[in-house]
């Protein structure tokens, strides 16, 4: 058990150091010189080079990325003497069009993108499982076919196309939610919630869809198992068969690819968060991939990165915990 | 109270299809006596299981019973699911063909003995429950039960795990066990010992046994009265003594054709056996 | 927008190691398969608004002529300058001089775009579909054939790749990359990252299929690997190889869409489906049918080939794929 768990954390380095050093590639090989970007109109050829060694791209590669890496772990500085700038850890540098430094930016993101993935998550969770559910108690009947209809449209409309109908309709048409505006809960929870319903129900929708078909799939799968005759076989009601032996095995799959999807929505709602103007970290990295303001968009590469890797490694340890076969080495 | 445990009288089970009803049981008679063994012969398809499926009343989805099922006096085919349930478990137990996938890998073989139990008695506490598996699981000769009860299918080998599901059939007592093919997966060595089992079994709770094989050798250490099917029909049944000594279809005796080297082979193995203890 | 192949992964997990029936299925089998397709109502139905998309892409120039407006032509007299661009006329200036109405502001024709767009739109998901077609079934037949070292190298690239945040890296690599050639750096990215997806599952399947006794026999009658992988193992293939690709590509619509959408995709003034949803963005309360036409034509595509796929796995048997 230490051992996998050991081995699992190692594996999520490895895969984290790759990504680092991926990202840092493609930016270091690719993109144009930074120093041009943010001398600006009046530079003169002195000037970029001293930006350079502010920044330390005149560095070969290796030294670079171990400034970065080195950096992320204990901070770095910027510049020397008096115009030496602290970067405390983990850094990632700073933005080159508002000079903030991209960790705080991150940080003071989170929450609204947090908020935009939790409600999203909760709203299809819930209806995919409900519907799966319903889809394959249902199975081959009215409901379960009209079911399979709407998973279909849910999967295929774009988020974006969703979002603009949605707001068309209901803000523009109808007039029954207000136009988006930021309020802080403490103020209007009413204008927050409102706020906040129209992008989970267009994060929701795509998901819900992918996971009533798992969910069904699952489940009907479960059912035609040979344990579930066993249990049949036992007297047990229907209820408790269902319960016990039918859900436990069809649902757990689901936890797993829930954890992936969440760390994924976590790092960037990108679409969503730009239509309805909210202020988080992916409508940030929208934003900076406009502005080409490389370092945020990097940051935030690594941040997603991070939060899929991590939730991989989350769920890993998580299916051990309720997959018995996993937990206990076989010793038949 | 009747001599006659199970009576079983033009059952017929068939799947209604587009031309018209495949029947895959036709008008099948038997009866077994309280106590006794009954071994159904017959090879895959020969309706043998969807038998054993019928009286249980745990026939896949689609599939229609028709005629009549006495059990103990009672007509099973009449029983409401609510009714039938009282049964399923409680006095007719069934144990399938293959242990591992007929566990289920969440749930500890102790949970899964003291469920039947557990939903058949009220207000059974956790730790009595507990108790009825631990002992089942000793009755079935599982060495070491008290710590073993709360291990996971997949941590008992094949033979292991047969036992469980025959000590799941154990805690409630059943008048009547149906084993489907309860050897078939496992190894020859392993085989004998479960087949001795039952019979163990049987000798010490007076339970009727119907025990399902499509190996007429299976049949032999066991039953007392067989009966031969094969797609569906009853090819003949008589005593176990008469259907070895004098089989009079020659279907029966083409399966006859088939023993004898299996049961030397078994002979020999418990020769073997009894010899090393 | 995301890539719908998570659910495949699953299910291909489960059912990717089982013995389809179709691969040795005699020749009538396929007639009769096109006969229940045709019996198939919806699926008959998304087939022909994918042909009528293909040819319409094929047909643009045709189309442009006979509409009278190309796709970078301004018409500042079908908009209003005192309403800030807003398109005279109702429904965003539909009528028979601009079928599909203008776009705001400038005035451009929607429907030399839509027309035009759909070329970079099919060319795009259909280039990237080959791609990762290619690269998936020919990766996934190494590493399930061979197995060893070969697979593990294999196998530990496709996690990476699977375990990355494909979208915002597949951004991160666009932004930086120059405007250049876009739709080729597009399929490129795309394909980088799709591939494992179709690779995963025909190696599974390759893997159950190269114990199987014909392979042992073309084993034994001195046939090389190559000769064994690509005549006896890729035509059992062939049915799930088609289910994942039709699968895949609406995958791949959405997210040229999405990524055009996001500013990274195809450059303007080249149209996009997605990048003109972008572009509409602003104007969504005045004028809806901006944002109205890309979008139903970007989901009918999408759905279209959602749906067929669908139709087909179930036609060629759950175990496909």
């Amino acid at each position: 058990m230490i051992r996998f768990v050991a081995n699992r954390v190692l594996g999520m380095l490895v895969v984290l150091f790759l990504v680092c050093l991926f990202t840092f590639v493609i930016f270091f090989v690719l993109s144009p010189d930074p120093a041009v970007q943010i001398c600006g109109k009046n530079c003169t050829p002195e000037a970029i080079d001293r930006i350079r060694a502010n920044l330390g791209v005149d560095r070969p590669f290796w030294t670079q990325f171990g400034t970065f890496l080195a950096g992320l772990f204990a901070g770095r500085t910027y510049g020397t003497g008096a115009n030496a700038i602290e970067c405390a850890a983990p850094c990632l540098g700073y933005s080159f069009q508002s000079s903030q430094a991209v960790t705080d930016m991150i940080v003071q993101r989170l929450p609204v993108s947090a908020t935009v993935a939790v409600g999203a998550a909760v709203l299809w969770l819930l209806a995919g499982v409900a519907g799966g559910l319903l889809s394959a108690v249902r199975e081959g009947k009215f409901a379960d076919r009209f079911i399979a209809g709407l998973t279909l449209t849910g999967m295929s409309i774009p988020n974006y196309v969703l979002a603009l109908s949605l707001q068309f309709v209901l803000v523009v048409t109808l007039g029954w939610l207000p136009f988006p505006q930021a309020v802080p809960f403490s103020e209007d929870p009413l204008q927050w919630f409102q706020n906040f319903l129209m992008p989970w129900i267009v994060l929701a929708i795509g998901m819900a869809a992918v996971y009533t078909r798992l969910t069904r799939a699952n489940v009907i799968e479960t059912l035609q198992e040979n344990y579930v005759r066993t249990a049949r076989a036992k007297g047990l009601s229907p209820g408790l068969v269902w319960r016990r032996h039918a859900l436990r095995p069809a649902l757990t799959p689901i936890v797993t690819i829930f954890g992936m999807d969440f760390a994924g929505l976590l790092g960037g709602a990108l679409i969503t968060e730009t239509v309805f103007g909210l202020n988080g970290i992916g409508k940030m990295a929208a934003d900076s991939i406009t502005k080409n303001d490389q370092p945020v968009i990097m940051g935030v590469t690594l941040l997603a990165a991070f939060l899929v890797v991590v939730g991989n490694m989350v769920v890993d340890l998580l299916y051990t915990a309720i997959d018995p076969r996993v937990r206990v080495g076989s010793t038949a | 109270m009747t001599d006659t445990l199970l009576r079983v009288r033009g059952l017929t089970v068939s799947f209604p299809s587009a031309n018209g009803p495949g029947e895959v049981v036709k008008t099948l008679d038997f009866d077994l006596a309280r106590g006794g063994a009954l071994g159904i012969v017959g090879e895959s398809g020969s309706g043998k299981s969807m038998t054993s499926l019928a009286i249980m009343g745990l026939l896949p989805k689609g599939a229609e019973r028709t005629g009549s099922i006495e059990f103990d006096g009672a007509e099973l085919t009449a029983l409401p699911e609510r009714a039938m349930r009282s049964y399923r478990g409680d006095r007719i137990a069934m144990i399938f063909q293959d242990p591992l996938s007929s566990l289920n890998p969440y749930y500890t073989v102790g949970t899964q003995i003291a469920e039947a139990y557990r939903s058949h008695r009220s207000g059974v506490t956790r730790r009595q429950a507990r108790a009825v598996a631990i002992e089942a699981m000793e009755r079935v000769h599982i060495a070491d039960a008290a710590r073993r009860v709360d291990h996971y299918p997949h941590q008992f080998s094949g033979g292991m795990r047969q036992r469980v599901m025959i000590a799941m059939t154990l805690s409630m007592e059943p008048e009547l066990i149906i084993a489907d093919e309860p050897t078939t997966a496992l190894d020859v060595t392993v085989q004998a010992q479960i087949l001795d089992l039952l019979a163990e079994i049987r000798a010490d709770t007076g339970a009727g046994l119907i025990l399902i094989t499509h190996d007429l050798a299976v049949v032999s250490e066991v039953a007392d009265h067989i009966v031969v099917m094969r797609d569906g029909d009853l090819v003949e049944q008589g005593t176990a003594e008469r259907i070895f000594t004098d089989p009079q279809a020659p279907y029966t005796r083409m399966l006859l054709d088939a023993v004898p080297r299996i049961d030397d082979e078994i002979g020999l193995l418990r020769t073997l056996t009894e010899e090393a203890r | 927008m995301t890539f719908t192949p998570t659910e495949l992964e699953v299910e291909g997990a489960a059912g990717g190691e089982a013995v389809r029936e179709g691969a040795a299925a005699p020749p009538a089998r396929g007639r009769h398969l096109v006969r229940a397709f045709l019996r198939d109502r919806a699926a008959v139905a998304c087939s022909v608004y994918i042909l009528l998309i293909v040819l319409t892409a094929l047909a643009a120039p045709l189309l442009v002529k006979l509409s009278g407006y190309g796709p970078l032509e301004f018409d500042q007299d079908a908009v209003d300058p005192n309403l800030g661009g807003i398109p005279l006329g109702a429904a965003g200036g539909m009528g028979a001089d601009h079928w599909f109405g203008v776009e705001p502001g400038n005035g451009r024709d929607i429907f030399a775009r839509i027309v035009y767009g759909a070329r970079v739109s099919m060319l795009i998901a259909i280039s990237a579909t080959v791609l990762t077609g290619v690269l998936g079934v020919v990766f996934g037949l190494v590493a399930g054939y061979f197995g060893g070292r070969v697979d593990m190298v294999v196998s530990r690239v496709m996690e990476f790749l699977m375990a990355f945040p494909a979208l915002i890296f597949m951004i991160a690599v666009l932004s930086a990359l120059p405007a250049e050639n876009r739709q080729v750096l597009l399929v490129l990215v795309i394909s980088f990252f799709g591939w494992p997806y179709l690779a995963r599952i025909v190696r599974g399947q390759t893997m159950s299929l190269k114990e199987r006794e014909f392979v042992e026999a073309a084993k034994a009658s001195g046939a090389t690997s190559a000769q064994i992988i690509f005549k006896e193992i890729l035509p059992n293939l062939t049915s799930t190889i088609i289910v994942m690709t039709t699968l895949a590509v609406p995958g791949y619509v959405g997210t040229e869409a999405g990524l055009s959408f996001l500013g990274v995709g195809v450059v303007p003034p080249t149209p996009s489906w997605g990048q003109m949803i972008a572009s509409s963005v602003p104007w969504y309360a005045v004028d809806p049918a901006y944002f109205l036409i890309p979008g139903s034509f970007l989901f009918l595509l999408v759905l279209s080939f959602t749906v067929l796929g669908d139709r087909i796995r179930k036609l060629l048997g759950e175990g496909a794929a």
